[in-house]
């Protein structure tokens, strides 16, 4: 299974459940998009659940710190939230995790806002 | 093209497996398929797998994106194989030699933020050993070692 993306709106804060394998191609790129278009839509507040996530490569870090610069220079924040074991440990030893605001309760992300 | 060898060793029966695989993303997940099959037989763990698997993808990413460049006419030789101790993964493709020195590091402060140049970090950071040589005829050869008990 390659990428889904489901985003609903709470508050002002777009959430984007996101499930699936982002991985260099499709995956990737949906993600991409996705988050190019919520900031082309002036959407300032992000929360990505990367909850259903089974697995994340190189390209798809490379899209999370791309979607996180793209966002935060826009004037706009973007979080994690839920991250697994495996993703979890990437973002540690990439030394990433310390760059994203995680969070593991989605109401408590959604008021760190 | 596929070539199979079975060889008998008093503690293990090693088995490897040789492809030729075309330059697309579709190889990618056969890699993975194919490493994760003699893996499993092999006797990894899950966390190994895991492991396993994604080196195999950012291996078979850099031969299929950065060597051949999709190139439909150049193929990326893969092979896999373990013996009683490790699993050896070969992968070599058909480009431009690479200098993988010249990647930055990716874990300085002032790279943290680029979004590309990770994969050779990652491979090094999940398989025991790790080898890149530029071969004669052309192509980077990614030699990459599990050994099978290594906790």
């Amino acid at each position: 299974m390659s990428v889904k993306l489901n985003t609903r709106q709470v508050g002002d804060v777009t959430v984007v459940d996101v499930a699936g394998r982002i991985t260099l191609g499709e995956g990737s790129s949906a993600l991409r998009d996705a988050l190019r278009e919520m900031v082309s839509k002036s959407q300032k507040k992000i929360l990505l659940n990367l909850g259903d996530v089974s697995y994340i490569d190189s390209s798809g870090i490379g899209e999370l710190v791309s979607g996180f610069t793209t966002v935060t220079n826009s004037g706009g924040q973007l979080k994690l939230l839920n991250l697994n074991k495996r993703v979890k440990d990437l973002l540690q030893i990439t030394k990433l995790y310390t760059v994203f605001d995680v969070h593991e309760d989605e109401a408590g992300a959604i008021r760190s806002f | 093209m596929a070539v199979l060898r079975m060889q008998e060793n008093k503690h293990h029966v090693p088995d490897t497996v040789e492809r030729f695989l075309d330059s697309t993303l579709d190889s990618v997940d056969s890699a993975e398929e194919l490493a994760l099959g003699v893996a499993q037989r092999a006797g990894f763990d899950e966390d190994d797998l895991m492991k396993i698997g994604m080196a195999v993808r950012e291996s078979m990413v850099n031969a299929v994106v950065h060597g051949n460049r999709y190139n439909s006419h150049k193929k990326v030789r893969f092979s896999v194989g373990h013996n009683a101790d490790r699993l050896t993964l070969r992968i070599a493709d058909e480009g431009e030699s690479f200098d993988f020195a010249t990647v930055p590091d990716p874990l300085a402060p002032e790279n943290l933020l680029r979004t590309s140049g990770r994969g050779i970090f990652l491979i090094r950071s999940f398989m025991d050993e790790f080898e890149m040589r530029h071969l004669d005829v052309g192509g980077t050869e990614l030699t990459l070692v599990k050994y099978l008990v290594s906790k």
